[in-house]
């Protein structure tokens, strides 16, 4: 009997100390500007918000901690065993260093199976080559079989049991998500970063949702950096809010702080109203 | 997927035959290939290793366009590397064989790496335009090259010998039918094998979401340069038999035509499908023999249809594989298992 690894996190750090840090960090497009100067920091162990209106440059955050895109001015510090600069690095480099994400507009493997899409969140925690994969002797098999079982406990974890088999192409959109959620924790992530896990979910789905996100959060100790719409949601289960308009960040704190930030109110609900 | 099946263990839900019928039919596939060689007249024999020589290419090719998603038009190019490699290492410094065989596998892998580099940059059409180019360049190496290639003349490649066999003299077909049947098992068993564990995933992975394989901590500049050399690696496997088992090598056998055909075979048969490349290559292989029968029987009524098999053929051969484009895009492969599914629920269709 082999002893299943379980998904727990790989940080070093002790709850609270800062784990990333954005330091005045400035994206443009051309003439657009997505990220003006945007400085941030997220603590280990904490349910970290980002929000703002449509084109606020909360994907454009995510996508340059992830090394997917390169702000022109700024830093971004990552903290584990030891300080990383992630601008420095590739996206599969970040990603070794246990940062996990998803998208959006999700991004699996359509034509994988779920258990497919989950073993490949296992890839950094694999070796073997190709000769190994090929011939399918010893090593690979028991890699292979070793790693299926962390992946029958996350999913567990999400109740996807019945799909497991199912190509995720053929899902629908909530369990979708969900499946994504599934392959970003395979890869043991220290923090998560989620970009509108809820987004397009009737309520049921998103309680689900947030249900998981809490344990991941409570009983892996993994942080996460949730983008968010639904405000009720973001209140209710946040530790800290940063708020961002324009690529500027216009306001941060917690849930209370932000809700009384008067800028905020004013982006939320338009001029008129301020 | 059958229903009504479990497995109790990881080991057996994951293992490739599962179900009774599964391995009954494999066995039934065995048997006639061990069988088939000592019924079948020298015709079929040769039509039997061409199409396990194209077996072994239509894999090796399927394993960089169908399952990683990286185009390629170079085809042509690697196998005349594969073919040359061999046939070069016998003829001029006498190596044996069974040497130059991993030899030649080894080389075009090193070489289809190198024009695999591009494809971090460049995608779909422009990734097959710089395969074309390998193509072309390759090609143009061998034609000018002709200190060492021989040029536009063939390259006569001596007997090969196995153990002081000679597996040329006598009934030839019949070895090389042995070899053959060998080389295209283990290709297939490589290849399903590598689609069940890490880097075959990582492969499909970068076809179907490439950021998110990045993401999820791909190396995306190591796997694609990967399934090029690892694809090449089994085209050099086949165009190094072809060499040894035809006894000639000519640029001739080697142009973008084959490319193309080769292309057809696995578009044909099933992208990203280990038994689509197989079907694949039965097809196309059979196909023009097929057409040369038709027109043969047919000549007799239709006067003057033998001067015009030639251009039949293409045209069949394009219609064929805009139907499959249009109608099947995934293949013979899928509609095999349609069939299955069919019967499968059979008489009960819901
Ligand atoms: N790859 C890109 N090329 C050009 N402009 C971009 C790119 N990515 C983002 N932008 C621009 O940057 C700005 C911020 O976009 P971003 O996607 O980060 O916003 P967001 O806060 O995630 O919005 P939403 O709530 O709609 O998802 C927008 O003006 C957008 O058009
Ligand atoms: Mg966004």
């Amino acid at each position: 009997m082999t002893t299943a690894p379980s998904f727990a996190t790989v940080s070093q750090l002790a709850p609270g100390e800062p784990q990333l840090v954005v330091e005045k960090i400035t994206l443009s497009f051309g003439g657009v500007t997505a990220l003006a100067g945007v400085s941030l920091d997220v603590r280990q162990g904490e349910i970290r918000a980002v929000i703002g209106p449509n084109g606020a440059g909360k994907t454009s955050l995510l996508n340059s901690i992830s090394g997917l895109y390169r702000p022109q001015q700024g830093r971004i510090l990552f903290h584990n065993d030891q300080e990383y600069n992630l601008l420095e690095r590739r996206p599969d480099q970040i990603a070794r260093l246990g940062v996990a994400r998803s998208f959006q507009n999700i991004e699996l493997f359509r034509h994988m199976t779920v258990l497919d899409n989950l073993m490949l969140g296992r890839h950094i925690h694999m070796k073997s080559n190709v000769l190994d994969c090929g011939l399918y002797w010893g090593r690979a098999q028991k890699e292979e079989v070793r790693h299926r079982q962390v992946v029958e406990e996350i999913i567990d974890f999400l109740e996807i049991e019945a799909i497991r088999k199912k190509p995720v192409g053929t899902l629908s959109y909530g369990l979708q998500k969900r499946v994504e959620l599934g392959r970003a924790l395979a890869l043991e992530p220290a923090i998560l970063l989620l970009d509108e896990p809820m987004a397009g979910m009737n309520v049921e789905e998103k309680e689900d949702m947030a249900r998981f996100i809490l344990d991941i959060n409570e009983e892996r100790g993994v942080t996460i950096v949730l983008i968010e719409h639904d405000m009720g949601v973001v209140m209710d289960i946040s530790d800290r809010i940063a708020v961002l308009d324009f690529g500027r960040k216009i306001g941060d704190g917690t849930p209370d702080e932000v809700r009384a930030n008067p800028e905020v109110i004013k982006a939320y609900l338009g001029e008129d109203h301020g | 997927m059958e229903s009504g099946i479990y497995h109790t263990t990881y080991e057996a839900d994951m293992a490739l035959r599962r179900t009774p019928i599964q391995k009954v039919r494999l066995a039934a596939v065995i048997a006639f290939l061990l069988i088939f060689p000592f019924f079948a007249n020298s015709y079929y024999l040769t039509l039997a290793n061409q199409i396990g020589i194209a077996v072994v290419g239509a894999l090796g090719l399927n394993i960089l366009v169908g399952y990683t998603g990286q185009i390629s038009l170079g085809q042509g190019g690697f196998l005349a590397v594969g073919a040359y490699t061999a046939g070069l290492l016998a003829t001029r410094l006498g190596v044996p064989f069974w040497l130059t065989i991993p030899i030649a596998c080894v080389v075009t892998a090193a070489v289809g790496g190198v024009f695999g580099v591009p494809s971090l940059r460049l995608k779909g059409l422009y990734l097959a335009i710089a395969t074309l180019a390998a193509q072309e360049i390759i090609q143009w190496l061998i034609v000018h090259w002709d200190a060492v290639t021989g040029g536009v003349e063939a390259l006569v490649v001596p007997h090969a010998t196995l153990f002081g066999f000679n597996l040329n003299a006598g009934n030839s077909d019949f070895h090389w039918y042995w070899i053959i049947l060998a080389a295209a098992a283990f290709t297939t068993i490589f290849t399903v094998n590598l689609f069940r564990s890490r880097v075959g995933r990582a492969f499909v992975a970068i076809r179907d979401q490439d950021i998110a394989a990045e993401v999820m901590g791909v190396n995306l500049f190591t796997y694609k340069v990967l399934a090029f050399a690892v694809s090449s690696f089994f085209v050099g496997l086949a165009g190094a038999l072809t060499a040894h088992y035809r006894l000639i090598v000519t640029w001739e056998r080697f142009t973008i035509e084959t490319s193309i055909t080769y292309l057809a075979m696995i578009i044909i048969g099933g992208l990203g499908s280990v038994s689509g490349s197989i079907y694949g290559a039965i097809f196309i292989t059979l196909l023009p023999a097929l057409l040369n029968s038709l027109g043969r029987s047919l000549s007799g009524v239709v006067p003057g249809i033998a001067g015009l098999i030639p251009m039949i053929q293409q045209g069949v051969f394009g219609l064929v594989i805009i139907l499959f484009l249009v109608l099947e895009p995934e293949g013979l492969a899928k509609l095999w298992r349609d069939v299955k599914d069919y019967f499968r629920l059979w008489p009960f269709s819901y």
